[in-house]
């Protein structure tokens, strides 16, 4: 506790809840999903950090949510890179998505080397999202995927499944997606309290 | 001030000694008949020990149970001068290896690009020490002079004939760089400095001496220019590590690897070029070499990516027979073109540039792990796409639904509680190549809510088949 730290510094940070808190700076990514965005307490995906996305199943619209910002991204000429992907991504839709595929990447990596491709990715700071889709991450591999993410400044985007819900998660926004019916709610956010009531996935 | 000699007083014991992972080890080169071996040279541990040069190696051993020896070879040392030489290449066109264990370079031309003199010094030597060999630095106006001064001088920027006359003039007869019969005539005859020797009359040193000795006077004056052979850089990067015990483990190799990417690199910062193949030999001794290729996507030359990507390589092969020897061969040198940065970047300082991390990437995982994607116009899901850069930017397409992801392989489909959300779209294609399809796709909604992409074949009753999923 020897360390001096500025008021200022930890506020900003989020990582001190005040009663009445000031707005943290807004997010450059909002989600696309004008609901969502307005419960996030920066507007959108925490810059710099991990975002978790629980799902129960596949093709639920995970996906749905972070396609506007790879499309803002892959526009801005940011490179995406998907490590180990459980599918191939259909360049039709990811392009009829506004995503352009030439700023994608896919890795394929074996299992046990997924989370090192993904903190390379992140640490370098040269790519503007990745995504990974990790089997096995317990909480020290999350927490190193988001201090990778911080040190590089890059998006994070980790996808799930929904029973890692009840595990804790140093990811900065956590989010499940559920099918039946299709909404999504808010389990974690960093900055400010999660908003209770879900919200509906259009299109689903 | 035009010229720079850069004297490498202990060429031979640096090129043995910074292969070593412990520089300061005892270590002596031999030279001799096989009956007679005697310590040629020994460094500053070895000579604390009490070894000199000159002693036979029995009278060593006796003084001295462990140090480590080495060949004093001088096709090694002629090697070195080489690799030295490329790399003052990318300081002055000029270079030459006309003097044994030194270096001659022009610099007046390049001091424009690299600064002053004092700057340009302090660069010479931080990289000289980096490569790991000992220095004399001395510039002055004329080459002679220059290797001249560097026998008794270090450091010493002598700036126009003027000042070169002073330096010289206090010079020993013995150091002058004389033929060593005349330094002893002209010693015997109680002449100890240059001066003395220079303020003699032209004709009675004609009349005494070889021709040899004016010429040499001269050409210490700059009043006659010294014909020098300028050196050429090769087109090819070949360079061995001969190690002098068996290594079993990768980790040993480590540091002569680091060596020789090091020196790689500065090659090729001396030549302006890249490397974008190399091979790596692992010798043995008794079955034929290792050989790990060393592929990159783009031409590089950073020394560090150089290491990591030949160390990715190396820690993945397993050999059958201990490593006696590393040798790196690099025959394809393309330009090298340096990456486009921004100007006002507003990522971190420490970033790393995506084509080595793409490097990097492939080195652990493998040559083909980092793949683009692109979109080919076939109506086939299945080969709708390819995993390759496009160049192009997609042309728009139309917007029917189509799933973001595509299963490897279409897997039946349970059709109990399934709810088709829309559909038939009839796919109808590929008779040309023999992968001919007809189906009817459909978007389907499981019971759990999950939305995919299934199809009936048609005329077949094998029931629904999942091919992606609306994610």
């Amino acid at each position: 506790m020897g360390a001096v730290v500025a008021l200022d510094a930890l506020f900003n940070g989020g990582r001190v809840w005040k009663g009445r808190p000031a707005a943290p700076p807004a997010s450059l990514h909002p989600t696309g999903l004008a609901a969502l965005d307005a419960v996030l307490p920066s507007g959108g995906w925490p810059a710099s950090a991990l975002s978790e996305i629980l799902m129960a199943k596949d093709g639920v619209g995970e996906l749905q949510l972070v396609l506007p910002t790879l499309a803002r991204l892959s526009a801005a000429g940011e490179r995406i890179v998907l490590v180990a992907p459980p599918y191939t991504p259909y360049p039709h839709a990811w392009q009829n998505a506004g995503v352009d595929v030439r700023q994608l990447s896919v890795v394929q990596a074996e299992e046990r080397d997924v989370l090192w491709a993904v903190e390379q990715c992140l640490r370098s700071g040269s790519c503007g999202a990745v995504l990974c889709w990790p089997h096995k991450a317990d909480d020290r591999a999350l927490r190193r995927l988001q201090v990778a993410a911080e040190t590089g400044q890059t998006l994070a985007f980790a996808w799930r499944a929904l029973s890692e819900a009840i595990n804790p998660s140093p990811a900065a926004l956590r989010l499940a997606v559920e099918a039946r019916p299709a909404q999504v709610r808010v389990l974690k956010c960093r900055g400010g309290l999660a908003h209770p009531a879900p919200i509906a996935l259009a299109g689903h | 001030m035009r010229w720079v000699c850069i004297v490498f007083p202990q060429l031979a014991l640096d090129g043995v000694q910074r292969l070593h992972p412990e520089p300061d080890a005892p270590l002596a080169l031999l030279a001799g008949t096989p009956q007679r071996r005697v310590l040629q040279t020994v460094n500053a541990a070895a000579r604390a020990l009490g070894l000199r040069p000159g002693q036979s190696l029995t009278a060593a051993h006796a003084l001295v149970k462990t140090f480590a020896s080495a060949e004093y070879d001088p096709v090694q040392i002629e090697r070195w001068q080489q690799f030295l030489a490329a790399w003052a290449y990318r300081f002055s066109s000029q270079v030459s290896v006309y003097y044994p264990r030194a270096l001659l370079f022009e610099i007046e031309s390049s001091l424009g690009l690299f600064g002053p003199w004092p700057l340009f010094e302090a660069r010479l030597r931080k990289e000289l020490t980096e490569l790991g060999f000992r220095h004399r630095i001395v510039a002055a106006p004329n080459p002679a002079a220059a290797r001249v001064l560097a026998n008794l001088y270090d450091g010493l920027a002598v700036a126009d004939d003027a000042a070169l006359q002073q330096a010289l003039a206090p010079l020993p007869i013995d150091r002058a760089g004389l033929e060593p019969q005349a330094a002893t005539a002209l010693s015997r005859m109680g002449l100890r400095t240059l001066a003395h020797v220079q303020a003699l009359p032209r004709h009675t040193l004609a009349r005494r001496f070889d021709v040899g000795l004016l010429q040499h006077l001269d050409a210490l004056s700059g009043q006659r220019p010294l014909a020098l052979d300028f050196y050429q850089p090769p087109d090819r990067f070949d360079v061995r590590i001969e190690l002098n015990f068996d290594v079993h483990s990768h980790q040993a190799l480590l540091f002569p690897l680091r060596r020789l990417t090091a020196d790689l690199s500065a090659f090729l910062c001396g030549r302006d070029s890249g490397v974008q193949r190399f091979d790596l030999h692992l010798e043995h001794a008794q079955a034929a070499d290792s050989v790990i290729k060393v592929g990159l996507l783009s031409a590089e030359r950073e020394p560090g990516m150089l290491f990591e990507l030949a160390r990715g390589r190396l820690e993945q092969v397993q050999v059958s027979a201990p490593v006696r020897g590393l040798r790196l061969l690099a025959e394809d040198l393309p330009v090298f073109v340096p990456q486009r940065q921004d100007l006002f970047d507003e990522r971190p300082q420490q970033t790393l540039p995506w084509e080595q991390l793409r490097e990097r990437l492939r080195a652990r995982l493998g040559d083909d792990a980092v793949q683009g994607l692109r979109f080919h116009a076939d109506h086939r899901p299945e080969c709708a796409w390819q995993a390759a850069a496009d160049p192009r930017a997609c042309q728009g397409l139309n917007k029917v639904q189509r799933p973001g992801w595509l299963l490897p392989q279409p897997s039946p489909l349970a059709e109990q509680g399934v709810h088709i959300l829309m559909g038939p779209e009839r796919i109808e294609s590929g008779w040309w190549d023999g992968a001919d399809i007809r189906r009817d796709y459909y978007l389907v909604q499981t019971r759990t809510g999950q939305r995919g992409w299934a199809f009936r074949n048609v005329g077949q009753s094998d029931g629904l088949w999942l091919q992606g999923w609306f994610a």
